[in-house]
């Protein structure tokens, strides 16, 4: 599966070949080792200088994520052979607390997810389907239009933050206090909101990417199709969604990560509330009202780094397409 | 959070994927059985139609909202030009655009010298692969995460205490007073920009080094044999050879250093004069109510962003031409 990777338009690569890290196989060959014997010990040193530099940070918060309360506010991590003190006490607190003064990060984790998900899922198929109609079917100004979704790209989600606001607040908002009334169980303050705001915001990059990648499946496929007398919903399930399944794959992961960790479409369209806010909303809260907690700061940061990190690892050459390729978002 | 609560979340989720997933299904159910005459039309309308629909009610019309809104006051009442009077004379609105300046200038200036050289001094190295996974992380976290965790290195302590922030540890090492160094100006805006930096050098480093892998070896075999010096081949050939991938990765950091938001909120709040325009936006337009200010801003945001968004887009089209 690794193999079959996709063709987003990816910046700064001259050739498509090499964007990932599986490099290390490739060295043996002899310009490799030309080249090896020629990085001089200087270069290693610099390497190596700043590799650690640009790890010790996030090493030194999980570590002392792992401290005990009191040792994390009067002794420094780098002192661990000297303190020595292990607990998961800080994570038993930060997520399953319930004393008021806790951050609660359950419920806010169960948000991110909540928020997260859906998120993906809404503007990938909507966009799919438009670059397919982009794509597939012919109809007059689909050029114009195109460029015209193209260009949208370019504007900054704060151009479009407040008026999107009052027009929830007035359309949406009855719909929810509706949904309310219907089904107690889902509160008044839903996802709603967040869910449609990240859709929108999501939509003209990705209908961008994958028409890119639709548009190149090879037209005799399409044309067979329709000859068998396939209806374009028929096409695009059963034809054009399998084979555009890498390009999905790499924006799913990019667009996931960007709405987990996505901190201003949350303060404007959560509401703030355990019911709807997402981990970095109320991290971010943590962070400026109580900055001293340190031993709940350290513990909450890695139950929001936690997930991302588990996708780069798990899903790097994916997570490398996905992310340069939408790098210009927000 | 009680076991209900969680219930209620799951039931909110499962019940809007499957309205999703069930007015989408009825869509494309009915236009598959719609009269032969139009259906070409009727099934166009259901493919574009739901993005577009959203687009425009979502972004398109915002858009043109908010630049009405930057030329009005608190209650929308047309005011001409006076936000942007606000922002150019007044001193703390000037602080915020000399910063945004400052970041402006850092950020893709350091990250891309840090990222070029660190990719260079790696590339074909033992471990390649390792080293780049240590640099690249910073980009998979939050904004949040990241203010957090450099938040924690820039922690105060009075003289008298043990250090717990590692910056001032470094201090005390050298016989130095610790600082309170997101208080302290203007050294405060310099480290909330080393955060962006330690982010984006990842990104710098994965796109040029994969511009580096495509520079051909023949030309750096060739130009061994003439006996040039390290230094000289990577500025007479590498360098040459990487420029389209140079352009992009300054164009694209310098905007995301345009939009900067989260780092600031989290670390600062833009309190001790560490604001920038977008965090200002946000504080205008979402906790002072002075919408007009808060579009003004979001404007000139948009008025920066703009010709670097089209320059990229032109070098990337270029790039793929070549390939």
């Amino acid at each position: 599966m690794s193999d079959n990777v996709v063709d987003l338009p990816l910046p700064g690569a001259a050739k498509p070949r090499d964007t990932t890290f599986e490099v290390a196989a490739a060295d043996l060959t002899k310009a490799g080792r030309v080249k090896r014997r020629l990085t001089s010990r200087t270069a290693t040193i610099a390497s190596l200088v700043i590799a650690v530099i640009w790890t010790i940070p996030t090493f030194g918060l999980l570590l002392s994520s792992f401290r005990p309360e009191e040792l994390i506010r009067t002794t420094g991590w780098w002192t661990i052979f000297q303190n020595p003190g292990f607990t998961l006490d800080n994570y038993r607190d930060v997520l399953f607390s319930s004393s008021s003064s806790a951050p609660q990060l359950g419920s806010y984790f169960v948000n991110s997810l909540a928020i997260s998900i859906p998120a993906t899922i809404f503007p990938l198929v909507l966009a799919s389907m438009a670059a397919y109609a982009f794509a597939w079917i012919k109809f007059k100004w689909s050029g114009a239009l195109f460029v015209f979704i193209f260009a949208l790209q370019i504007v900054p989600i704060q151009m479009a933050l407040i008026p999107l606001l009052q027009m929830f607040t007035t359309a949406l908002q009855p719909m929810q206090d509706q949904i309310h009334a219907v089904i107690p169980i889902i509160p008044e303050d839903t996802y709603l909101q967040v869910w449609v705001a990240h859709t929108i915001f999501a939509l003209p990059l990705a209908i961008f990417l994958l028409h890119n990648f639709i548009s190149d499946i090879p037209s005799e496929v399409i044309e067979a199709a329709k000859v068998d007398g396939a209806s374009h919903s028929q096409l695009f399930f059963q034809i054009v969604l399998p084979l555009a399944l890498p390009a999905i794959a790499s924006f799913a992961i990019f667009q996931f990560l960007w709405v987990w960790n996505d901190l201003l479409v949350a303060l404007v369209f959560s509401g703030g509330t355990a019911d709807v806010a997402p981990l970095t909303q109320r991290l971010a809260e943590l962070s400026g009202n109580r900055g001293q907690d340190w031993q709940r700061l350290t513990a909450g940061a890695f139950v929001s780094l936690v997930v991302p990190l588990i996708v780069f690892f798990s899903l790097q050459r994916y997570f490398v397409r996905g992310l340069l390729a939408g790098s210009t978002k927000g | 959070m009680t076991t209900t609560d969680l219930i209620g979340k799951i039931i909110q989720v499962l019940v809007g994927l499957a309205a999703f997933a069930a007015v989408l299904g009825l869509v494309l159910f009915f236009i598959d059985r719609a009269p032969k005459k139009g259906r070409d039309v009727i099934q166009l309308v259901a493919f574009l139609l739901p993005a577009m629909i959203l687009v425009a009610i979502g972004l398109v019309y915002p858009a043109i909202r908010t630049t009405i809104t930057a030329f009005g006051d608190k209650s929308g009442n047309f005011i001409g030009l006076d936000n942007f009077v606000w922002m150019f004379t007044q001193p703390e609105a000037l602080i915020t655009l000399r910063n945004t300046v400052i970041w402006v200038i850092l950020v893709p200036l350091v990250s891309t010298i840090v990222g070029l050289a660190y990719a260079v001094f790696i590339d074909k190295s033992r471990g390649e692969r390792i080293y780049k996974v240590l640099v690249f992380m910073p980009l998979a976290i939050s904004f949040v995460g990241a203010g957090i965790i450099w938040k924690f290195v820039y922690e105060y302590r009075p003289a008298e205490r043990d250090q717990i922030g590692l910056l001032n540890q470094f201090l005390v090492w050298f016989g130095q007073e610790p600082v309170l160094w997101l208080q302290t100006e203007p050294v405060n805006t310099l480290l909330l920009i080393v955060v962006l930096i330690w982010v984006e050098t990842g990104f710098a480093m994965v796109v040029l080094s994969a511009s580096i892998k495509g520079v051909p070896v023949e030309q750096v075999e060739a130009a061994e044999l003439d006996g040039t010096n390290a230094w000289q081949r990577f500025r007479n050939v590498t360098l040459p050879s990487i420029r389209g991938g140079l352009v992009v990765v300054v164009t694209t950091i310098t905007i995301a250093t345009l939009k900067v938001f989260d780092i600031v909120r989290t670390m600062t709040g833009g309190n001790f004069n560490t604001s920038v325009v977008a965090n200002e936006m946000y504080t205008q337009a979402f906790r002072a109510v002075q919408p007009g200010r808060g579009a003004a801003l979001a404007l000139i945001l948009f008025v920066m962003v703009l010709p670097i968004v089209i320059y990229n887009v032109r070098v990337m089209r270029q790039q793929k031409e070549i390939r």
